[in-house]
């Protein structure tokens, strides 16, 4: 019985893992797909100038001035935002991870996905 | 040249890149930062962030597949991301303290290896049988769907494994791509997996991978939203049709032509990079 019951809720598992990175991916392209149009708008006949490296600025990283900026009608912090939540899919692919092992008992493979959960979190 | 036909031809040469590298099985990176560096004149930092981006989405909308069929190693694809997200983080680190030229050698250099190595035979493992100490206390063991059913594994070399996995995790972190073709490596050749699931399972892991770094090039501005949006919506649109053109079958002739363009590219970048000219 507790084979049967491990089997069906690993399948389980890696259904809603697959659902969660497919529709990440397509909610990010979505929100960079916007983003981009409102950016080719306002910035589409300047030139380029990509050729020195300069860094960004906050509202390009940092969520709270990223959202601010969102909110004044412009493109880039918008595909900024939709990068992020492409990041952001593979992370919530851990958690998910996480509390289905905690389902199946399995304590080993909670501390191996916390541990990887905590390296990726610590460099944000 | 203005931003709108830039974009345009960022992401005309994004979805050619995506697209062969989903058909060679290459990876879009590969070929994506020598286009934006040696073609677009792009800052080799501004090249890095877009393409870990871009492996970010192409890895997580190819998972999606593999997993629901049951093919990848969940298991093995979360210890080994122990050892990828840790390299991970130092390579993102060494990165940022790395000159353009140093990072444009050593990217020529894992080019150059990237196309060797996909000549390599792969071999159609099976390890069956009970498997080594660690690899039952780490329940490594799984099953894959074939044709004739559910076929048994597991796999040997844990230990080699890893460490492999962690150099992959490093060059992954280094330069914004996926190393995928070390990744399979680690698994096919040193823990002896089946071939099918090293593939899915390493396209599973590099999107983990790539998070690790994301963090560290997001903070120190490596992530352009202006010229990440056409490489990735390119990237991703390329891979997508790739797996749609060819699902199974195996393209030998066109990997030979790709493998060519990418080690001339490396030899250029390596070049460029000695003269410090990128």
């Amino acid at each position: 019985m507790g084979a049967i019951r491990k089997k069906i809720q690993d399948k389980d598992l890696e259904l809603i893992i697959g659902q969660l990175l497919r529709y990440g991916v397509l909610l990010s392209s979505l929100v960079v797909v916007t983003g981009g149009i409102v950016y080719l708008v306002r910035h589409g006949y300047q030139k380029p100038d990509f050729d020195t490296f300069r860094g960004e600025p906050d509202k390009m990283r940092k969520p709270v001035e990223m959202w601010k900026a969102i909110w004044h009608g412009e493109g880039r912090p918008l595909i900024a935002l939709g990068l992020l939540l492409l990041i952001l899919t593979p992370i919530a692919r851990i958690v998910f991870s996480v509390f289905g092992y905690l389902l199946e008992k399995d304590y080993l493979y909670v501390s191996i996905t916390l541990f990887v959960l905590a390296v990726i979190l610590w460099n944000f | 040249m203005t931003v709108l036909v830039f974009s345009g031809l960022i992401f005309a040469g994004a979805l050619s890149a995506g697209l062969l590298g989903s058909l060679t099985g290459l990876g879009g990176g590969v070929v994506l930062i020598p286009l934006l560096t040696l073609l677009f004149k792009v800052d080799i930092h501004y090249a890095i962030g877009a393409s870990l981006v871009s492996v970010i989405a192409t890895s997580s909308g190819a998972a999606a597949a593999y997993v629901r069929d049951g093919i990848s190693n969940i298991r093995l694809g979360m210890f080994l991301e122990v050892a990828t997200t840790v390299g991970a983080v130092a390579g993102a680190s060494l990165a940022t303290h790395l000159s353009t030229a140093a990072i444009a050698i050593v990217f020529g250099t894992v080019l150059i290896l990237s196309a060797i190595l996909s000549f390599f035979k792969n071999q159609d493992n099976l390890v069956t049988g009970p498997g080594s100490r660690l690899a039952q206390w780490l329940k490594l063991a799984s099953t894959y769907p074939t044709p004739e059913g559910k076929q048994d594994y597991t796999v040997k070399n844990v230990v080699g494994g890893f460490l492999m996995m962690n150099v992959a995790g490093v060059l992954s972190g280094m330069l914004g791509i996926g190393s995928g073709a070390l990744k399979v490596l680690a698994m096919d050749n040193i823990m002896r997996a089946p071939f099918k699931v090293s593939t899915t399972t390493s396209n599973f892991m590099i999107g983990v991978t790539a998070a690790a770094s994301a963090g560290i090039y997001l903070k120190k501005g490596y992530i352009d939203p202006g010229l990440s949006m056409p490489v990735m919506l390119g990237v991703l649109t390329g891979a997508f049709m790739g797996s749609r053109i060819l699902t199974r079958a195996k393209v030998p002739q066109l990997k030979k032509i790709f493998a060519a363009v990418i080690g001339l590219l490396a030899i250029e970048m390596i070049y460029n990079g000695i003269h410090h000219t990128i």
